[in-house]
C-alpha cells in the first residue's frame, strides 16, 4: 500500500509539471487556435539560462526571476517577430512554422550549452521531505500550485488580465473599446512562455537538464491539454494531474517503463474517441 | 470576348498535350540517370522517389481530405517491416511483398481511420503522433522480437537485376522505383480528379454540405485514410529493399514529422507537390551540415520558417502562382 502511495504521489508531482506546460499551451491556444509546439524548447532554454546565472554565482531565487524575465520577453519577441506574420496563414504551415522553431531552439541550446547531461540544483532543503515524497518533488507540487494561482488571480482579478481575456474571445469588440490586440496576444505569449519556464526549472533537477529534456514532457503536456480539453484552463490542469498519475500507475504496474509512453498515449487516445473535446472541453459549435 | 472564349477553350488541351509531353521527357531524363551519376547520388534520388510516394499518400489525407496526420512514420515503418519479415520467412519475390505491404497498410490505414472519424484537426494531430511515437517502442517490444529482430533490427537482402539486364541491384531499384512511382502518382491524379476525388475535397472543404449531397463521408474518410498508409507503406516497403536494413530507431517520431514538414513545404494540396517535398527532406539536411557542422538542426529550421515565410502555400503553391501571373502577362 505504501508502494502505491508513493507512486500515486510521485505521479502527481510529475503531473503538476504537465499541467504547468498544459497551461501555457492552453493560453496560447485560447488567443490564437495554434498549438504551441516550441513551447517546451522555449522553456527548455530559459532553464539553461537559469542554470547558467547560478553556476556564475548568483542566488537560486534571483536566475529563477531573471530567467522568468527572460522567458517572458523571449516569448513575447517570438510572437512580436515571427507568428504575427502568419495571422490567417493555413493552420499546417504555422504548425511547420512551430517545428521550424522547435529546431532551431534546440539546436542552438546545444550549441550553446553542449550537448552533455547536467545536472540542476533544488532550493528546496532535505528537512522538507517525507516518507512518500521527497523534498523537491513537495516544493514542486507547491510552485505549481502558486503558478496557477498566480495566473488565475491574474486573469480573474485585474484589469489586464480581462482585457487580455477580451482581446482573445473577441477580437473586434475589444478593439472598439480601446484594447491593442496584438499587444495582448503578445503579452499571452510572454506569459506562456514564463509558466512554461516553471515547468521546465522545476523539472530539471529530476529529469537533469539537456536539450532534448522537454520533448517527453512536451508530449505529455500536449496530451494534458487535449486530455482536459483545449479551451478549458482548468481541465488542462486536472488533465496534467491525471495524466502524471496514469504514467506512472502504468509504469509500475501493468507494463514497466519500456512501453510507459504508448500505454499512456493510447489510454488518451481512448478517452478522446470516446468524448472527443477532452474530459471538460466544450464541443466547438461553427455555424453552417 | 468571343475570342477570348474561343482561344480558352482550344488552348487548354493544347497546354495539355505540351505538359504531357515534358513530362514525358522529364521522365525519359529521370530514367537515364542511373548511366550518368555515382551509387551514392542514385541512393539519395532513389530515396528521393521513396518519400515522394510517401508524402503524396500524406498530401491526399492532409492537402485533399483535411485530416492532419503526424503519424505517418508509422504506416512507412510497417511497410518496410513487411518486407523485411516477407523476405526473410518465405519465398515470396520481393516485388510481391510490396503490394503485399501496401495492402497490409491498407487494412490498417482503413482501421485506423475508422476512430480517427471521431477525431478533428488538433485532437486527430495527437492521435497520430501517439502512433509515430509508440512505433519504436512497439518494434522493440520483446513479444515481437521473434518477427521483428528487436532492437538490433532485420538485415534485407538484395537480388539480381530481372530480365537478364546489364544493371546493378541498385540501379535496377532506382528504375523499379521509378516505374512504382509514376503509376502511383496517375492513380492519385486520377482518383482526385474523378468523382471520388471530388467527394474527398468536399469532406474537406465543407462536411455538412458533403454529407447533404449524399456522400457517406464516414465511408469516404476511412477509405481515403487506408488509401493514404498505402501509398505510404508502400514507399516504406522500398526503403526497406534500398537500406537493406530495418530496425526500430530508423522510425522514430522524427520521421513522421519530416513528412509532415516536406508534405506542407512541397505543398500539401497538390500532386507536384510531393515531388518538391521529397526533394527538401532528402537534400536540405545535408545542405543544412555543409553550412554548420555546429547547429546543423538551427539551419534546417531556419530553412522551414524561411520557405513558409516566402511560401505560404507550399512550393507547388508558389508555382501555380508564377505560372498563373506569366500566363496573365503573356496574354
Amino acid at each position: 500500500m505504501d508502494a502505491f502511495l508513493h507512486q500515486l504521489l510521485s505521479g502527481l508531482a510529475n503531473g503538476g509539471i504537465y499541467a504547468s506546460l498544459a497551461l501555457a499551451l492552453v493560453m496560447i491556444f485560447q488567443a490564437t487556435h495554434h498549438i504551441n509546439f516550441a513551447q517546451g524548447e522555449q522553456a527548455m532554454f530559459s532553464a539553461y539560462v537559469a542554470l547558467t546565472l547560478i553556476q556564475a554565482g548568483l542566488s537560486y531565487w534571483a536566475a529563477f526571476v531573471i530567467a522568468l524575465g527572460f522567458a517572458f520577453v523571449s516569448g513575447l519577441a517570438i510572437e512580436r517577430i515571427l507568428i504575427r506574420r502568419f495571422d490567417g496563414a493555413p493552420v499546417l504551415s504555422v504548425v511547420v512554422v512551430f517545428l521550424g522553431l522547435w529546431f532551431v531552439i534546440n539546436s542552438v541550446a546545444g550549441w550553446l550549452f553542449t550537448y552533455n547531461v547536467q545536472a540542476f540544483p533544488t532550493p528546496f532543503p532535505d528537512q522538507l521531505g517525507s516518507r512518500f515524497l521527497s523534498a523537491h518533488e513537495i516544493g514542486m507540487i507547491a510552485m505549481t500550485l502558486m503558478t496557477l494561482a498566480l495566473v488565475f488571480v491574474f486573469f480573474r482579478f485585474t484589469p489586464l488580465g480581462l482585457a487580455m481575456r477580451a482581446a482573445a474571445q473577441n477580437p473586434e469588440a475589444s478593439r472598439l473599446v480601446g484594447i491593442r490586440v496584438g499587444w495582448m496576444l503578445a503579452l499571452g505569449w510572454g506569459l506562456a512562455g514564463a509558466v512554461g519556464a516553471v515547468a521546465a526549472i522545476m523539472a530539471a533537477p529530476i529529469v537533469y537538464i539537456e536539450p532534448n529534456m522537454m520533448a517527453g514532457i512536451l508530449l505529455y503536456g500536449f496530451a494534458a491539454a487535449l486530455l482536459g480539453g483545449i479551451n478549458n484552463p482548468w481541465g488542462a490542469v486536472i488533465g496534467g494531474l491525471l495524466v502524471g498519475i496514469i504514467e506512472n500507475i502504468a509504469g509500475a504496474y501493468v507494463v514497466g517503463t519500456e512501453l510507459k509512453l504508448s500505454v499512456a498515449l493510447v489510454i488518451i487516445v481512448v478517452v478522446l474517441v470516446t468524448r472527443p473535446a477532452g474530459l471538460f472541453g466544450y464541443p466547438v459549435v461553427t455555424r453552417v | 470576348m468571343a475570342a477570348a472564349m474561343h482561344t480558352s477553350k482550344y488552348a487548354a488541351p493544347a497546354r495539355a498535350r505540351w505538359r504531357t509531353a515534358a513530362m514525358v521527357l522529364l521522365l525519359l531524363a529521370a530514367a537515364l540517370v542511373p548511366l550518368v551519376v555515382s551509387s551514392f547520388h542514385l541512393l539519395q534520388l532513389t530515396m528521393v522517389v521513396n518519400y515522394a510516394i510517401a508524402l503524396l499518400g500524406l498530401n491526399i489525407l492532409t492537402g485533399y481530405n483535411g485530416q492532419i496526420s503526424l503519424g505517418h512514420g508509422a504506416f512507412y515503418a510497417i511497410g518496410a517491416y513487411a518486407t523485411a519479415i516477407l523476405l526473410e520467412r518465405t519465398g515470396i519475390p520481393y516485388w510481391a511483398t510490396i503490394a503485399i505491404a501496401g495492402a497490409i497498410c491498407l487494412l490498417v490505414g482503413f482501421l485506423f481511420g475508422l476512430p480517427a472519424l471521431r477525431l478533428e484537426g488538433h485532437y486527430l494531430a495527437l492521435s497520430t503522433f501517439a502512433l509515430a511515437v509508440a512505433t519504436p517502442q512497439l518494434l522493440k517490444f520483446r513479444g515481437v522480437e521473434k518477427w521483428t529482430g528487436g532492437v538490433q533490427g532485420t538485415i534485407v537482402p538484395s537480388f539480381a537485376a530481372p530480365f537478364g539486364l546489364p544493371l546493378a541491384w541498385d540501379q535496377w531499384l532506382y528504375l523499379f522505383s521509378l516505374a512504382i512511382a509514376v503509376v502511383l502518382f496517375v492513380v492519385a491524379r486520377n482518383l482526385l480528379r474523378g468523382a471520388t476525388g471530388t467527394a474527398i475535397i468536399a469532406i474537406r472543404d465543407h462536411p455538412v454540405a458533403a454529407a447533404s449531397m449524399g456522400i457517406d463521408v464516414a465511408m469516404v474518410k476511412s477509405l481515403t485514410f487506408g488509401v493514404s498508409a498505402m501509398y505510404t507503406g508502400i514507399a516504406g516497403a522500398l526503403s526497406a529493399l534500398v537500406t537493406q536494413f530495418v530496425s526500430p530507431d530508423s522510425f522514430s517520431f522524427l520521421l513522421s514529422l519530416s513528412f509532415l514538414v516536406g508534405s506542407v513545404i512541397g505543398g500539401a494540396a497538390s500532386i507536384s507537390g510531393a515531388v518538391f517535398g521529397a526533394l527538401f527532406i532528402e537534400f536540405v539536411p545535408n545542405f543544412a551540415d555543409q553550412i554548420s557542422k555546429a547547429a546543423t538542426a538551427a539551419v534546417y529550421g531556419l530553412f522551414m520558417i524561411g520557405f513558409m515565410v516566402l511560401m505560404p502555400s507550399g512550393v507547388a503553391g508558389f508555382l501555380a502562382l508564377v505560372a498563373a501571373r506569366v500566363r496573365a502577362w503573356w496574354r
